[in-house]
């Protein structure tokens, strides 16, 4: 009964009314269809994927652990229970002696223990996992239902990192295959469906395993799915996906655009939202920059943003940020006094800097302009908002969109002053692996700052409360200090048509199709 | 004197075989070299569409760059890439890790389906509409006829896919709005890729039709007391058939550009969609595919023109 009430409460469903009319029961059969915008391109959920490919995965693989989405606890899946030393650094996993692969074999400790060091040997190609289990001293499998994961440095995100599908469990013979086979599906997990078909640019198909007994101890029922398969549709125009789910050609639409949400409310079909944790959408400064190097013009432009004014053209389901972190990340607190909009503090800033104000309205020093580029690839309406707001302040901002590849290449060579972006997860510890110049040290920082030593004990602490407090220290320093500044929450929004129930989001708002079922 | 002819027959046409190797030759290596120019490292782009954008571990990158070979010089990358196309083996994808020859297999049906449907389409379009403008009194109508092939290319493609498919999916579910499965959801691309083809064949057509039936030939057989029916079928639309074996490498090439936005639109798997994502994400193993058999095609189709003309026109080839 909790557990239902808690994922009802996780999820946004403003055009359904209330759990409260007994309707009809789930019932088992049906292939829904859902409608993707981008091709997954590799199917294996360990192995660097876009979030087509990682909505596809979650459902193909289990984890050792599943969280809550809407406390952040971790809660039991493969592994029933846990245990952490106390100094963060060993994690021991008492596995369900029920779980077997889709080809044959059990969930054990051996099993766990390949995939683990198989993610490790992937390297790049597991950019996310090999991340998680950074620093990986030794894996210990005393029996075949216990396994002991030791690290060699404190590393408490570990434990939220367990319920990732990009640690999702894959059998050892699918370990031992090429990358490249397992992106294309050639892949055995423990999951509730198992791969069809994938032909890359138009679909996946995933059927049922009709064997399926052990779901996360947040399903809301046992045994095998409901549905008899998902159809995942590669569809990449919004318009065609919106069409499409209007005229009922398919079931869901997992990517719905701002402009797309108005003539689905207006037909009464069900939209999901929720906020990805994790870091928000936020400018980057590159502190290797000689210009962006100077505090003053970093906090300048972060004051001089009106995030409420950005509201006018969101989506009705985003918001502006309040934090470094989304609102749905666990242990998030509110920064928002932070973030308001301080035009004196801003002008007094790049006054005592010596930036004066310039003839066209635009600071200068020394005869320079105050002119940032900002570099992006996505589209952003609300950036040029951003740019109008910055230039009262006297700070003229060079709106750069790119491609992706030019994007990439200016991360390489670090030849960038602003960049757009934003990144999912649901455990604080983004913060570190992003800002800590022990971690990726996105802002290119040359030496380590009282911030770096707040994030990297953050990955120590044991106690929620005191973890929350440090993860909350570092996110003021980060915003004070102008080493990033947060714009706007990243919202998953997904259409449905009204046949479609319980399906939902899990913890970092990708979906899980478990529970799904279609009413006839 | 048949030898001698046999032998400068054949000499013309070894000429012509080496000039198409040039010309693949040259698309390879332009191909190549624009690729390389592009900025951002096609392995990097690989790996950050995990997240967004965030850099692996160079020392990982740096592992999987040799692994593609793409962190040997310049020359050196040309020189096998090369020799290896001329084995036609294009190696693999960098996003997919597929055999790029595999995936050109799969996506070549689809497209070829929807060119040859659409171009079936425009033909018939496109000749009846040049035709019909022929026979239509000077006037209004004649005028209003006329307009219709330049309202024809000056459409957007895109626009008319969505029109159509906003009316005939979306509105009246008479076919799918995507997919490449049977001649049902065919039916709306090849609609929407025939109108600009049909527009050109319906140019070339009415040229064709109002040069040839100012020609005293023409004028002659009408004299004869020949009908306008005969006069169209026999003497006039041979001349429309040659001049479109001419623009055929051309209406091909027009074919397949138009595949890019719609198999986009129709969410269709195929040649257009294939290049590209595989332009976006710097895929340079399956761009060089791509481009290599787009040239293939165009080099055959205009290499049969050469030979077939002496054959359509008894005039040419003397």
């Amino acid at each position: 009964m909790l557990r239902h009430a808690c994922l009802a409460a996780a999820l946004l469903l403003p055009a359904t009314p209330g759990p409260a009319a007994p309707g009809p029961a789930p019932h088992e059969g049906g292939v829904l269809k859902a409608a993707l915008s981008d091709d997954p391109v590799c199917l294996d959920p360990q192995q660097a994927g876009n979030n087509s490919s990682l909505n596809v995965g979650r459902q193909i693989t289990d984890s050792l652990t599943d969280q809550r989405p809407d406390t952040g606890e971790i809660v039991p899946w493969i592994a029933t229970s846990w245990q952490v030393s106390a100094d963060r650094r060993s994690f021991t996993f008492h596995l369900g002696d029920h779980a077997t692969f889709s080809d044959g074999g059990p969930v054990d400790a051996a099993a766990v223990k390949a995939n683990f060091e198989g993610i490790l040997k992937l390297g790049a190609r597991a950019i996310l996992g090999a991340g998680y289990l950074a620093g990986l001293r030794d894996i210990r499998t005393p029996d075949s239902r216990t396994v002991t994961v030791t690290f060699d440095r404190p590393n408490a995100q570990f434990l939220q990192a367990s319920s990732t599908m990009s640690l999702g469990l894959l059998s050892p013979a699918t370990e031992v295959r090429s990358a490249e086979d397992r992106c294309q599906g050639r892949l055995a997990g423990s999951g509730p469906f198992v791969v069809a078909d994938f032909q890359h640019n138009r679909a996946v198909r995933l059927a049922r395993r009709a064997d399926y007994a052990w779901p996360s101890s947040l399903a809301r029922h046992p045994g095998p799915a409901w549905l008899d398969g998902i159809t995942y549709l590669v569809i990449p125009e919004s318009g065609v996906r919106t069409g499409s789910l209007l005229s009922g050609q398919i079931d869901a639409d997992l990517g719905v655009t701002a402009q797309d949400e108005t003539p689905l409310r207006a037909a009464g079909l069900p939209l999901l939202a929720r906020a990805n944790p994790g870091l928000v959408y936020s400018l980057f400064p590159n502190e290797a920059d000689p210009l962006l190097r100077e505090q003053a013009v970093r906090v300048a432009l972060d004051k001089a943003i009106d995030r409420a004014e950005l509201q006018a053209i969101l989506s009705r389901f985003e918001a502006p940020a309040t934090a470094v972190l989304a609102r749905t990340t666990p242990l998030y607190t509110s920064h928002a006094d932070l973030l308001a909009y301080d035009p004196a503090g801003s002008a007094r800033l790049l006054d005592q800097a010596g930036w004066r104000t310039g003839p066209d309205g635009i600071r200068q020093r020394d005869g320079r302009r105050l002119t940032i580029r900002l570099s992006y690839w996505q589209r952003v309406p609300y950036l040029e908002l951003v740019q109008q707001q910055a230039r009262l302040a006297g700070i003229d901002l060079l709106l750069d969109q790119q491609t992706i590849s030019q994007m990439t290449a200016q991360l390489e060579s670090r030849n960038f002053q602003l960049r757009f972006a934003n990144l999912t997860r649901a455990d604080p510890d983004i913060l570190r692996a992003v800002f800590s110049v022990h971690g990726r040290n996105a802002g290119n920082r040359a030496a380590a700052a009282p911030v770096d030593a707040l994030v990297d004990d953050s990955l120590a602490e044991a106690d929620p409360q005191r973890r929350r407090d440090l993860v909350s220290r570092a996110e003021a320093l980060l915003i004070g200090e102008g080493h990033v500044i947060p714009l706007v929450e990243l919202t998953t929004v997904i259409g449905t048509t009204k046949a479609v129930h319980d399906l939902s989001f899990e913890a970092s708002s990708r979906l899980q199709f478990h529970d799904a079922w279609l009413e006839r | 004197m048949l030898r001698r002819e046999m032998v400068r027959r054949a000499g013309a046409l070894a000429v012509r075989l080496a000039q198409s190797v040039a010309v693949l030759w040259a698309a390879f290596t332009v191909v190549f070299l624009i690729l390389h120019v592009l900025p951002g490292d096609p392995v990097s782009i690989m790996l950050s569409q995990s997240e967004d954008g965030l850099s692996a571990d160079p020392a990982q990158v740096a592992a999987l760059r040799a692994r593609y070979g793409l962190d040997r010089p310049l020359p050196v990358q040309y020189g096998i890439a090369l020799y290896r196309a001329l084995h036609l083996d294009f190696g693999q994808s960098i996003q997919t890790g597929q055999p790029v020859l595999a995936t050109l297999r799969d996506v070549l049906p689809g497209t070829a389906a929807l060119a040859s449907v659409a171009f079936a389409l425009a033909l018939l379009v496109g000749i009846a509409l040049a035709v019909a403008t022929h026979h239509a009194p000077e006037g209004a109508t004649k005028a209003a006829l006329a307009a219709l092939p330049a309202l024809g290319t000056a459409l957007p493609t895109f626009w008319v896919g969505l029109l159509l498919l906003q009316v005939f999916s979306f509105h009246w579910p008479l076919f799918p709005a995507m997919g490449n499965d049977g001649w049902r959801a065919l039916a709306l691309p090849a609609a929407t890729l025939a109108i600009p083809t049909s527009a050109r064949i319906a140019q070339i057509a009415g040229r064709t039709l109002a040069d040839a039936a100012a020609q005293p030939f023409a004028t002659a057989v009408a004299a004869r007391g020949v009908g306008r029916a005969r006069l169209m079928a026999v003497h006039l639309l041979p001349n429309v058939a040659i001049s479109l074996v001419t623009m055929s490498g051309l209406i091909a090439g027009n074919l397949l550009a138009g595949s890019v936005v719609t198999e986009t639109v129709f969410s269709r798997d195929g040649i257009g969609r294939l290049a590209q994502l595989a332009v976006q994400t710097k895929d340079i193993p399956v761009v060089e595919g791509v481009v290599l058999l787009a040239a293939s095609l165009f080099v055959a189709i205009n290499l049969a023109v050469d030979l077939l003309y002496p054959l359509l026109d008894p005039r040419i080839g003397k």
